[in-house]
């Protein structure tokens, strides 16, 4: 039965069916279980499943994923939180140095079904380190995999392909669409889990997105609409791998494309799909890919991050800037 | 931050030099040390205290000598800034859920903890707080207005952390210990006898780059204070969820002595802290001081700890509250009168008043601060951004208002 559900909840509820459905299953982190986490994303999941299956850990981010990778090694499949972006970098040196490269190491004898889960990205007025988007430097490292959810149906359907994985996953999550409801229908058969969505059909340009950036997208097409411009918008929703067939399908569609994402464009995600549709797509291009996101600037304080994160008028801006082409 | 910008250190002493110091109490705190490391034996962890909750002052062989010489005046000034810091601090609070600041971490409950240890360090000593540090910023005469640029939004930090030598504070849990360390590092090169304290929590107590200062403080011998105010909670675990034995305890395990002191106690904070400090001045390495005490707001603002705990627990330490205790000290020992308690409740309405003013006045940043200070020799990209951004900008103006 479909029903409704913020985005929080859905991963909550997911969770849930995956710590009822597979003993090996852990939750790990700082404050999750009788708080329910900062967010309330695991919230009742102590109390249901126990203490020894939903983790309060120490505060301690380079031990939670070591550990996690150990429990893996032993065959368990964790999920931990990381309490926010900025506090990942603790742990950085465990997921890139350990977690990412032990099944190649081992010629593939070990797998690490580990999940990272990540609330990212800006818009809440938080202070600093609260409000980053470091997805590029996770799917820089290979060995991982990186997805963000940008509904509560993919959030609740890419947490349990995420956690079935037999792969290290990082899951960001946009916190703040935390709050956003959609529905959800546990009986659904799912879309797999790296593969782009089109989630609005265009004809004049592609605007590609995942995670935060998906809903301002369509508040994009909605008012390009108005001046008579068709945008398509894709949800990527896996940054690594990242499905280039169905950016390629849609800029062959529509000829021009613009990337959106909240981290710095410099070397970030839209970069990369810069570089490899002008590859695959340069005779069908009437405009260069163009990239909106942050700067090249530490994220700003909560007052200024309006001015920092893409709005609705830098993507029309930009999208006015592809049709001018 | 240079080491050149700080104030003018003096060459340090040796140990050796240092007993022969006349005027302090350097001499007798020498036997004491050894006895210290023998803080880890496992038994129930010692309080260091020195006023009662009662207000009753009692005797310490070891840390009276460092508040001996204490006048009334000096006291009743350690209850004034007890006094002013949570007048600040609930202001703070006030103006967060008016709207005015996204964001506060209450220090209720951990004024002793602070001011005593705040008192205690010397102008050129240097300081490195974690986020709820108001009330050793306030004894560092950083004003604390300051201090809310942050949790306003309006800024990252926001001021200049050697006119004062109080760092920013640092959010990220643990990292400002090894800065420390590696201040005091430099301290220890430069000859100079001016000590480091570094800030953190129970909770912090778990990271890995804490248990790394313990180990590089002890190395080098750096003339650094560990001061851990273990106020029972990280957000909603508690200390158990990090150790098994008594924090201070840790210290044992890297070579360096650790004291227990009651958190609520400013004289004793004062003392422990000064003769920690005076060991590091000395030459003779880190020291960890393990401040109980508790918190008895919520862990910021955004915290909900009825999920977590009950009332009982905070009951029980409002009945230790620094502020009374000491007030009660005073008033037995005929060290005021109403007319110091009126006069402070003045001072404090004016502070309330003044911190609330210089927040509502406090201006957006301008927009192109985003890119200030992201690099200090500039960036070609920064440049090129800004210049794009400022077109933009320009753009809505141009459209006739935006
Ligand atoms: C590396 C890191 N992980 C997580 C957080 C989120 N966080 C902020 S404060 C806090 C609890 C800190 O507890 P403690 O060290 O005891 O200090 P207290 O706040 O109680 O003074 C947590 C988990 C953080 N700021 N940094």
């Amino acid at each position: 039965m479909a029903e409704k559900m913020a985005m929080a909840k859905a991963i909550n509820e997911s969770l849930r069916r995956a710590l009822d459905a597979d003993p090996k299953v852990l939750v790990m982190g700082e404050d999750v279980g009788k708080l329910g986490g900062v967010f309330r994303v695991t919230d009742g999941l102590q109390k249901d499943f126990g203490e020894s299956r939903v983790i309060d850990t120490p505060l301690a981010e380079s031990g939670i994923v070591g550990t996690a990778i150990g429990l893996a090694l032993r065959g368990y499949r964790p999920v931990v939180e990381i309490q926010f972006d900025g506090f990942v970098f603790p742990a950085y040196d465990q997921i890139v140095t350990q977690l990412a490269k032990m099944h190649a190491r081992s010629l593939g004898k070990v797998k690490l079904p580990v999940v990272v889960r990540i609330p990212y990205g800006g818009g809440i007025g938080a202070v600093e380190h609260h409000s980053e988007s470091p997805e590029a430097l996770f799917a820089h490292v290979a060995g991982l995999k990186v997805v963000s959810p940008s509904n509560s149906s993919d959030a609740y359907w890419m947490m349990q392909q995420a956690i079935q994985s037999d792969d290290p996953i990082i899951y960001f999550e946009p916190k703040r669409r935390y709050w956003d409801k959609a529905e959800v229908d546990p009986e659904a058969i799912p879309a797999p889990l790296h593969k782009a969505r089109v989630v609005r059909e265009g004809t004049d340009l592609t605007l590609a997105a995942y995670g935060p950036m998906v809903k301002l997208c369509h508040e994009a097409a909605d008012a390009a609409a108005e001046e008579g411009k068709s945008l398509e918008v894709l949800d990527l929703r896996s940054v690594s791998p990242l499905d280039f067939d169905a950016v390629q399908a849609s800029v062959e569609k529509t000829r021009r494309l613009v990337v959106v994402h909240e981290a710095p464009v410099f070397f970030g995600s839209g970069a990369e799909i810069a570089a490899r549709i002008t590859e695959r797509c340069f005779y069908h291009l009437e405009a260069p890919v163009l990239r909106v996101g942050g700067y090249h600037a530490p994220y700003p304080p909560a007052r200024l991050e309006e001015e920092y994160l893409p709005d609705l008028d830098r993507v029309l801006d930009a999208v006015d800037r592809s049709l001018a082409y | 931050m240079t080491v050149e910008s700080s104030a003018a250190r003096k060459p340090r002493r040796t140990a050796a030099g240092k007993a022969g110091t006349a005027g302090d109490t350097t001499g007798a705190a020498g036997t004491k040390r050894t006895t210290r490391s023998t803080a880890g034996k496992g038994t129930d962890p010692e309080l260091v205290q020195l006023l009662t909750p009662e207000g009753k002052r009692v005797k310490n062989a070891e840390y009276d000598a460092y508040v001996a010489g204490i006048t009334p005046d000096e006291l009743r000034g350690l209850y004034r800034d007890m006094v002013l810091t949570r007048r600040f601090d609930a202001e703070a609070t006030a103006l967060q859920r008016q709207g005015e600041l996204g964001l506060w971490a209450s220090l209720l409950g951990q004024e002793a903890a602070q001011i005593g240890s705040g008192r205690a360090t010397r102008e050129d000593d240097y300081v490195f707080p974690t986020y709820r540090e108001h009330g050793v910023a306030w004894c560092r005469g950083v004003d604390p207005t300051n201090l809310l640029g942050m949790f306003r939004g309006v800024n990252n930090g926001g001021w200049d952390p050697n006119s004062n030598n109080f760092h920013l504070y640092t959010i990220v849990i643990g990292s400002q210990t090894l800065h420390a360390t590696g201040y005091a590092m430099g301290i220890a090169k430069d000859g100079a006898d001016s000590a480091v304290i570094a800030y953190f929590g129970d909770g912090a107590s778990s990271q890995g780059d804490v248990a790394e200062s313990f180990t590089f403080s002890a190395v080098y011998n750096a003339p650094v204070v560990f001061f851990c105010q273990n106020n029972q909670w990280a957000i909603s675990e508690p200390t158990e969820r990090q150790t098994r034995v008594p924090l201070y305890q840790r210290a044992q395990g890297y070579g360096f002595p650790g004291v227990r002191v009651d958190g609520n106690d400013v004289l004793a904070c004062l003392a422990v802290t000064k003769w920690a400090l005076e060991r590091a001045r000395n030459g003779e390495g880190p020291t960890l001081v393990e401040a109980y005490t508790y918190r008895m707001g919520a862990h910021t603002t955004s915290d909900d700890p009825s999920r977590y705990r009950g009332d009982e627990e905070r009951l029980a330490w409002e009945a230790k509250d620094p502020i009374l205790r000491l007030r009660r000290y005073l008033e037995a020992s005929n060290h005021t009168d109403e007319g110091f308690f009126a006069e402070l409740e003045a001072e404090s309405e004016t502070l309330g008043r003044r911190v609330r003013e210089a927040v509502r006045a406090m201006p957006d940043p301008d927009h192109f601060a985003i890119f200030e200070n992201a690099y200090a020799d500039g960036h070609a990209l920064v440049d090129e951004e800004r210049a794009q951004f400022a077109a933009y900008q320009a753009s809505f103006a141009e459209e006739g208002g935006h």
